[in-house]
C-alpha cells in the first residue's frame, strides 16, 4: 500500500481496562476525522479498532492487567495507519488465530474478530509471540472517490 | 448500553440501546438468558433499532440466543439492526445461521 507524506499522529497508552475500548475506538475515529472520510470508512475504522483494542484487554491481559498503546498516523493523500500493541500473553499460532470462529474465549465470543478486522481494513497485519506480546496492525484507505 | 422488554402473547422483544462491545455483551447474555428461562416464550425478537455501535461481542449475543431460544423451541430473530451493525453480521455470515429482519 503506497504512503504518501506523513500528515499526523497520535499514541495513546491507557490500562487494559475494559471501560477503555469504548474510549480508544472513539479517540480513533475522532483523530481520523481530519481525513474527511464517508461515514461507513469511520464506522468501518471504529469498528476493527475496537476488535483489536478488545482483543488486547480480554485476551491479551487475561488475568491481569497491563498497558495497551495505539498509534494512529495519517498519511496523503488518504491512508490511515493504526497499530494496536500489548505485551501480553501473545498468539501461540496466529494462522489459527485468524481463522473464522476460532477463539479461546469459550461462549462468551464468536472468534469473529479477525474476519472483521480483515473485512473492514484494506490491510491486516498480526506479529504476535507467545509471552511477549501481540502487535496488530490496521490500514484503511480513505481516497477512495466518494459517491456525489 | 440499555435495554427494555416487553412481553406480549407469548413473544419477547428485547430492545437494545447505546453501543455493544465486550463488557456490555457479557452483562446483555446474562440477562436475555435469565429472560429466556424466566417467561419461555415461543417468540423472541432481538431488536437492534436504538443500536448505535456493535462489534463482534454482539455476535456472541446473537448466537448464544439463538441457542437458548432453541434449546426451548422458541423462535428467534433479530430486528431492525442499523447499517454498522447489519455489516458486522453479514461479514460473519450470521443470516445464514439466524433470520435477520
Ligand atoms: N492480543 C491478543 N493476545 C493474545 N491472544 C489473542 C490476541 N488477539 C487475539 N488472540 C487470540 O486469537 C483468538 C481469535 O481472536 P478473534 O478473532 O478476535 O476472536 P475472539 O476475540 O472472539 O476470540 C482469540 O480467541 C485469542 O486466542
Ligand atoms: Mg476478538
Amino acid at each position: 500500500m503506497k504512503k504518501g507524506e506523513k500528515r499526523n499522529e497520535m499514541t495513546l497508552r491507557f490500562v487494559s481496562r475494559s471501560a477503555n475500548e469504548a474510549f480508544a475506538r472513539t479517540a480513533a475515529a475522532a483523530f481520523i476525522a481530519q481525513m474527511d472520510p464517508t461515514v461507513e470508512q469511520i464506522y468501518d475504522i471504529k469498528t476493527a479498532v475496537s476488535e483489536a483494542v478488545t482483543n488486547a484487554i480480554v485476551h491479551g491481559y487475561r488475568d491481569t492487567l497491563g498497558t495497551v498503546t495505539m498509534t494512529v498516523r495519517l498519511y496523503e493523500p488518504g491512508l490511515a495507519e493504526i497499530v494496536i500493541r500489548d505485551k501480553g500473553c501473545g498468539i501461540e499460532d496466529v494462522h489459527k488465530a485468524r481463522e473464522p470462529m476460532f477463539t479461546t474465549g469459550g461462549a462468551e465470543r464468536s472468534g469473529m474478530g479477525f474476519t472483521i478486522m480483515e473485512s473492514f481494513m484494506d490491510g491486516l497485519t498480526v506479529r504476535s509471540r507467545p509471552g511477549k506480546g501481540t502487535t496488530v496492525i490496521l490500514r484503511k484507505l480513505l481516497d477512495v472517490k466518494k459517491q456525489a | 448500553m440499555q435495554l427494555q422488554y416487553e412481553l406480549r402473547e407469548g413473544q419477547l422483544t428485547a430492545r437494545v440501546f447505546g453501543e455493544l462491545g465486550h463488557p456490555e455483551a457479557i452483562e446483555l447474555m446474562a440477562r436475555l438468558g435469565r429472560m429466556i428461562e424466566d417467561h419461555l416464550p415461543a417468540r423472541m425478537a432481538l431488536d437492534f433499532s436504538g443500536l448505535e455501535f456493535m462489534d463482534s461481542s454482539g455476535i456472541a449475543v446473537v448466537l448464544q440466543t439463538a441457542r437458548k431460544c432453541a434449546a426451548c423451541g422458541c423462535r428467534f430473530w433479530v430486528e431492525g439492526a442499523p447499517a454498522q451493525a447489519k455489516k458486522v453480521l453479514a461479514a460473519a455470515g450470521i443470516h445464514r445461521l439466524t433470520e435477520i429482519r
